[in-house]
């Protein structure tokens, strides 16, 4: 199990390195990104305990956080291409559960960014489920505006803001 | 009374007012008020000279303050303190340069105080009206807030909303996470109650058109439900558990349906839930965001956002038939609908060149008007007598309330001390 996570993150760094290219900026963001989640995973209360079963959890380098650009749910290329390797995974590993929430940063009305985080997800999860994922291993929930990563009414914290997080 | 003798009053006053600060969660700031305020005194209003446990003149002065269209004689300014009509002498207050003088006096009956106030027009020497309200000691605040629409409604026809409350949600950070509250306070931000205290986001609070329960949404469960809270009691029923959104519940005029959104079909979809028979009645069929419903004073039509034109805009849909409407058509962004109580004055939130500010639009007319000038505006709500609205915006990075009347004349802010506020839900009386 072991050898084979470690050989899953190999590639991961890989494919990682080689679709950000040169794009130095992208590989930043991403870790600071994938950081800051857990901070606010502490709010976020309820299926822990499915979660804690999947090794998405602590051991894969993958990206589990997906951006999104403003009032939109189009997922970009380097959340394609780390949601290929989780989809790869999650083929394996049937048993586990995941849970896709969505979220919206603060400008706007509140209720709308529920529906738009709630699309978002939607998008992740289509796009697992293409990759032959079984569509009743994902669950999907939104926060809208509602649990931010990043405090702050600014262009770097939205930016951050607009999110789905694996878990 | 005497002149000398109203100055020491004045003073003793003066320093029961300093010994007793009155706690609110909000200070009130007025950033914009009208250039002619209506001059108005309110005597000092006591037990024969006793000061009641609240000062009810200044209640009843805050709250005309508030509306931005009065100013009030400061009491240190005062030449004279009187109780009823009989001891007014006019040109007190004529050289104060007060517009109307309003006199009170309280007598306990029993265990209850029972006030008669009276509104005295000076310059024209006019008794407006004498009037009596009466309640326990506990009921003081009610009793000045009851005094102040009174007044307000003789002088500007309009009916106070100064007895009105307002539910919103506090957010703040606690030992390393946010803590969420669903609050209520009077209009005036006095008397704050906590209804609910939640690790998990709160959202959306509205009121039932009798004012004693609160609809709303609560993560508690680890997911958006809807819950439904009795003020009185503290009683609460969760009523929805769907998988995906259940989320903008708005209470129909006739207190019997809710209007809310559920995505258990798939995606945002409005529906109305019989309060009595529990049915859901699913009302928009559309592959795009449907969301933000709220029902038109005659219960007829629901108003609510949908980004199926490819931004978020304001349609209206007629229940009996489903015929559906678009209302807005300026700018990119235009959600979270509320109609003033005319029927007509769409309020929003609308982008205007990147910013987020609350509008309105006359229905009749289409003519849009951007009202305010702060920052991430949004969740307006209108008083239930149409005059003013509640808001939310952003003073740095805090979130805090702020009030602006529908003809943009009156801006104040509300801020907080501490955390954000959010979400303002004006009570419908």
């Amino acid at each position: 199990m072991k050898t084979q996570l470690l050989k899953y993150g190999a590639m991961v760094t890989f494919v990682a390195a080689l679709l950000s290219g040169c794009s130095t900026t992208g590989g930043d963001e991403e870790t600071t990104a994938t950081s800051m989640p857990s901070q606010s995973v502490s709010t976020g209360s309820v299926s822990t305990g499915d979660v804690s079963g999947s090794t998405l959890g602590t051991d894969s380098a993958v990206p589990r956080v997906f951006y999104f650009e403003f009032d939109k749910a189009v997922l970009n290329a380097e959340a394609r291409a780390a949601l290929r390797l989780h989809g790869e995974w999650l083929r394996a590993h049937s048993g586990v559960n995941i849970r896709l929430e969505g979220h919206a940063d603060e400008r706007g009305t509140r209720e709308y960014n529920m529906a738009l985080g709630e699309r978002r997800a939607n998008s992740v999860r289509d796009f697992l489920v293409q990759e032959g994922v079984n569509g009743a291993v994902i669950e999907v929930i939104s926060y809208g505006e509602e649990s931010p990563a990043a405090m702050g009414s600014n262009d770097a914290s939205w930016a951050l803001n607009r999110r789905v997080e694996m878990k | 009374m005497r002149r000398k003798q109203g100055l020491l009053i004045s003073l003793s006053l003066l320093l029961l007012m300093w010994l007793s600060p009155a706690m609110a969660e909000f200070t009130i700031e007025i950033t914009q008020g009208m250039d002619n305020p209506t001059r108005i005194a309110i005597s000092p209003i006591t037990q024969s000279g006793k000061a009641l446990s609240e000062d009810v003149s200044n209640i009843v002065s805050a709250d005309l303050e508030r509306s931005g269209l009065f100013s009030s004689i400061p009491r240190q300014n005062m030449l004279s303190f009187p109780a009823t009509l009989k001891d007014v002498y006019l040109r007190d207050w004529r050289i104060l340069g007060a517009e109307y003088l309003v006199v009170g006096d309280v007598v306990d009956r029993g265990g209850r105080y029972q006030i008669t106030f009276s509104l005295q027009e000076v310059t024209g020497g006019r008794n407006v009206f004498t009037k009596v309200v009466d309640g326990t000691p506990g009921q003081i605040r009610d009793m000045a807030h009851h005094i102040s629409d009174q007044v307000y409604e003789a002088i500007t026809g309009i009916p106070g909303a100064f007895s009105t409350r307002v539910a919103y949600v506090t957010a703040y950070p606690l030992n390393g996470r946010m803590n969420f509250r669903l609050m209520v306070s009077d209009a005036d931000g006095f008397r704050e109650r906590m209804l609910l205290e939640s690790k998990q986001p709160i959202m959306s609070p509205a009121w039932s058109p009798d004012a004693r329960e609160l609809v709303y949404v609560s993560f508690e469960t680890g997911r958006p439900a809807i819950f439904r809270q009795q003020l009185a009691s503290g009683t609460r029923e969760q009523l929805t558990n769907f998988r995906g959104l259940n989320g903008a519940p708005s209470w129909s005029p006739d207190g019997r349906k809710l209007a809310l959104v559920l995505s258990k079909d798939g995606n945002p979809e409005i529906y109305t839930y019989d309060l009595i028979t529990r049915q859901f009645t699913r009302v928009t069929s559309h592959f795009a965001i449907d969301t933000e419903p709220n029902w038109t004073p005659d219960g007829k039509s629901l108003i609510f956002t949908s980004d199926r034109g490819g931004t978020p805009q304001i349609y209206k849909l007629a229940i009996a038939s489903g015929q559906v409407e678009r209302l807005t058509f300026a700018g990119s962004y235009n959600a979270r609908p509320r109609l003033a109580p005319d029927g007509r004055t769409l309020v929003m939130v609308h982008r205007d060149n990147g910013n987020f500010h609350i509008a309105t639009q006359d229905l009749v007319t289409g003519d849009l008007r951007v009202l305010t000038q702060t920052y991430l505006d949004e969740s307006p709500t209108v008083a239930p007598n149409g005059a003013m609205l509640l808001y939310a915006t952003k003073q740095g990075d805090k979130g805090v309330l702020a009030a602006v009347s529908l003809d943009a004349g009156v801006k104040f802010l509300l801020p907080a001390r501490f955390g954000d506020v959010r979400e303002p839900a004006w009570s419908p009386k």
